[in-house]
């Protein structure tokens, strides 16, 4: 050895796992490829156009609040990209370009950037870009193609100059099972819903994807199991004591399961990292309360879809969770 | 055997054992200048009984205890005293250390003063005869033995835990001890069990050693002492006193106490082993096993090193270290102490030498805490390191005090899995520090 040789002094731990918050957010993403995948396979180049304008609004409001724009220093830890896919996710395929392109700025901008950026937020960000443009454009986010798989066109609806909407060349919409469900009491059947035969937004589709990479998550431990199997298991419980009641009336757990945007809000919006409780009780609470809210607005209230709402709601709760509910630390008695 | 049992949380470093868990242990050959601090163990420093100029023999007692916590130091080799003086220690405070030279021409030969026989003496003799052996905790900590072993009035010792659990990656010293040593452990075991007379006596090691696990469980069936050997999974921090404790009995010490108010006694295996070559042969402790390893060792090894010892000459005999090194660390990669050279000696506490590159021990890039919550699932004392951290970043120490930061052992399990690379642990240490400078000054205005 060199005598001269600088070595570095500071303080244990020298070794680090191999997790660092980069490779969860790129663990998240390699999740998310089948479903996107699985939406190309659906719904074709519009959905694609929507996930990449999506995507491309949270790149420019996070670059644009960095110290140079074009450094691209910000969005290399991969949460702006996994808030424009989620959000693109919940988009309706038709959805017009440069409305998925705002959705992103607003997700990014009001839902991280101005509580401090990662980590401070308290709402889950995909969730607020898509309130907003579900206060700001009800009619394009509730206009509903079919799955065609239209590899290489757009849809009408997907091109329209900022600040218009489009018109509707295809003609066609459609319902989406939720809505079916709701307001004309049809419940379509499980293996559409398993599969993703069915009309709705990109990410909403096809079950048993959500399923893979939910199970995926968590056996990589980016995920913990508690959220999805509470929020599934209160859904279950909750909206089966109804089916039992009057199955005529009220749909089977399994189709509340798989119908909407269940899968994808409990895989990857309610265990958002950042906004769900810390402490292993105050997740529990958090999650059932999502099953509960869940289920409340669906079968009562006046949207066909809660999942969102529900999200959002417990998302608040959370700071107060995590004060509230503590870990009992070792050596003291319960 | 299960191997099953362990404690809650925890994490699963990689381990690093391999690189010298089956390197015979060898013997340091004697140097020039042996530099010995006066505060190799936790307490009082001891007090020299040489003078410069004063001709000692290995073995003879140069420093005696000073207070109840503090024990006596011997001389690792016959030679001349040459000074007494401040000099580095490896916690990176000067000290007061007696610098020996060594006697060329001595054949180094143990000068035994061997103590009278254990089963003579009563329970205050052995004490005092193991404080004078100068016998300390050899995990690394260096706390007195015989304060440990000293059982207050009212206070019952029901299980004698040894601790042979050796979590910390890369260290391999207690595990060869085990497999080198078994008779002695054995035998301290049995000269422990003569005063303590405990209930059961469990020796805990991790289940990467099945060797050791299976040499003494053979002795310990042959013992006729009431020894079980228990295998523990491999997981870190299982060599934690509380932890080990918690694996073996599933009881959990009460915060603020010790293992004696569960009536357990904790203790590292290598103390036994020492216990024994101090009634039987006569040997204080004068050296010990050193694992020098790391990848950026050229042969990594297990060596008896007499105490006093320079680093550089431990590490040269292993073929010194390569090019590629970058951190010199006292201990294990988890809890050791960085160094900034190799010219201090080996101590008491010191379990290893371990240089790394510059490949292990990355500089992380630091983000904000997206609370991922894997610092809750890794604290072995069930804290919350997120919420300490965020308190500490703000000087909010007496919130952190309320939130149990006391508790925490700063094993760095937290800072382990941070995938933000927050130095959680670091600034717990800070805030600990600070807390307990601020409660020693109240308790000081209260006095006044």
């Amino acid at each position: 050895m060199s005598e001269e040789k600088k070595l570095t002094v500071s303080t244990s731990p020298f070794l680090h796992d191999k997790a660092t918050t980069p490779w969860i957010m790129y663990q998240v993403v390699f999740s998310l490829i089948p479903i996107i995948g699985a939406a190309y396979y659906f719904f074709g180049l519009g959905a694609m156009a929507v996930l990449f304008f999506s995507v491309a609004g949270c790149f420019f409001i996070e670059q644009l609040f960095s110290k140079s724009f074009f450094s691209g220093d910000k969005i290399k830890d991969g949460s702006a990209l996994i808030t424009g896919l989620l959000l693109g996710l919940t988009l309706p395929p038709g959805f017009p370009l440069w409305m998925a392109f705002l959705g992103g700025i607003v997700a990014i901008g009001m839902g991280k950037l101005i509580w401090g950026g990662l980590g401070m937020n308290v709402f889950n960000p995909a969730l607020v870009g898509r309130a907003f443009l579900q206060a700001a454009f009800p009619t394009a986010i509730t206009t509903w193609s079919p799955p065609d798989g239209r590899y290489f066109s757009f849809r009408g609806t997907n091109i329209g100059y900022p600040f218009f909407q489009a018109d509707n060349v295809d003609g066609i919409t459609t319902a989406t099972p939720l809505s079916k469900m709701k307001f004309d009491h049809v419940f379509a059947n499980w293996q559409d819903l398993f599969f993703g035969n069915t009309g709705g937004s990109l990410g909403e589709t096809c079950g048993i994807l959500f399923l893979l990479a939910g199970i995926y998550l968590i056996a990589r431990k980016i995920i913990h199991w508690r959220i999805p199997v509470a929020i599934i298991l209160t859904v279950v419980i909750f909206s089966g004591i109804f089916w039992l009641i009057d199955p005529a009336k009220y749909p089977s757990p399994v189709f509340m399961l798989f119908s909407g945007g269940l899968m994808l809000g409990t895989i990857f919006m309610a265990t958002d990292l950042v906004t769900s409780p810390i402490t292993p009780k105050g997740a529990w609470i958090y999650a059932i309360g999502i099953g509960i809210f869940i289920v409340l607005i669906r079968l009562w209230g006046g949207l066909p879809e809660g999942v969102m709402y529900a999200i959002l709601l417990m998302n608040a709760a959370t700071p107060l969770l995590n004060i509230l509910v503590k870990v009992k630390p070792f050596g003291y008695k319960k | 055997m299960n191997s099953t049992l362990t404690f809650r949380h925890g994490i699963h470093p990689e381990e690093y054992k391999e690189l010298s868990e089956h390197c015979r242990v060898e013997r340091m050959p004697f140097v020039e200048e042996y530099i010995l601090p006066l505060a190799q163990h936790l307490g009082a420093p001891s007090k020299p009984l040489v003078q410069k100029g004063n001709k000692v023999k290995r073995g003879q007692k140069i420093a005696a205890a000073n207070g109840f916590v503090s024990v006596a130091l011997h001389s690792p080799v016959d030679g001349t005293v040459t000074g007494i003086s401040l000099a580095e220690n490896p916690n990176g405070q000067m000290v007061q250390s007696i610098i020996i030279k060594a006697d060329p021409f001595s054949t180094q030969q143990l000068t035994p003063s061997i103590p009278k026989s254990y089963e003579e003496m009563n329970v205050k003799e052995f004490i005092a005869s193991v404080q004078d052996a100068g016998i300390v905790g050899l995990g690394g900590a260096a706390f007195p033995a015989h304060v440990k072993f000293s059982i207050p009035e009212g206070k019952t010792c029901r299980y004698i835990m040894l601790n042979g659990c050796e979590c910390e990656p890369f260290l391999t010293s207690d595990h060869r001890t085990m497999v080198e040593y078994p008779d002695d452990v054995m035998d301290g075991i049995r000269i422990l069990q003569h005063f303590l007379k405990a209930e059961k006596i469990f020796i805990g090691i991790e289940a990467n050693k099945p060797d050791a696990i299976n040499i003494l469980h053979e002795k310990a069936k042959n013992s006729g002492l009431p020894v079980e050997v228990i295998p523990l999974k491999v997981k870190y921090p299982q060599g934690a006193e509380k932890m080990m404790i918690n694996a073996i009995i599933a009881k959990e010490v009460p915060s603020g106490k010790l293992p004696l108010d569960i009536e357990a006694l904790v203790t590292n295996i290598s103390s036994i082993a020492a216990i024994s070559q101090w009634f039987r042969k006569g040997q204080p402790l004068i050296e010990r096993i050193v694992t020098v390893t790391g990848t950026a060792v050229k042969r990594p090894a297990n060596i008896l090193v007499p105490f006093g010892t320079p680093m550089r000459d431990v590490v040269e005999l292993c073929g010194g270290i390569t090019s590629e090194a970058a951190r010199i660390l006292l201990g294990g990669p988890m809890m050791g102490m960085v160094q900034k050279s190799l010219d201090i000696p080996v101590v008491k506490g010191t379990s290893g030498i371990l240089i790394l590159t510059s490949d292990e021990v990355k500089d992380l890039s630091q983000y904000t805490c997206i609370r991922c919550g894997r610092c809750l699932e890794a604290c072995p004392m069930y804290l919350n390191p997120s919420l300490l951290g965020m308190l500490a970043k703000k000087g909010l120490w007496e919130e952190m005090e309320t939130n149990h930061i006391l508790d925490c052992f700063e094993c760095g399990c937290c800072s382990y899995v941070c995938p933000s690379g927050i130095p959680l642990v670091q600034s717990f240490r800070v805030g600990k520090s600070i807390i307990r400078e601020h409660n020693a000054r109240e308790k000081e205005k209260e006095k006044v």
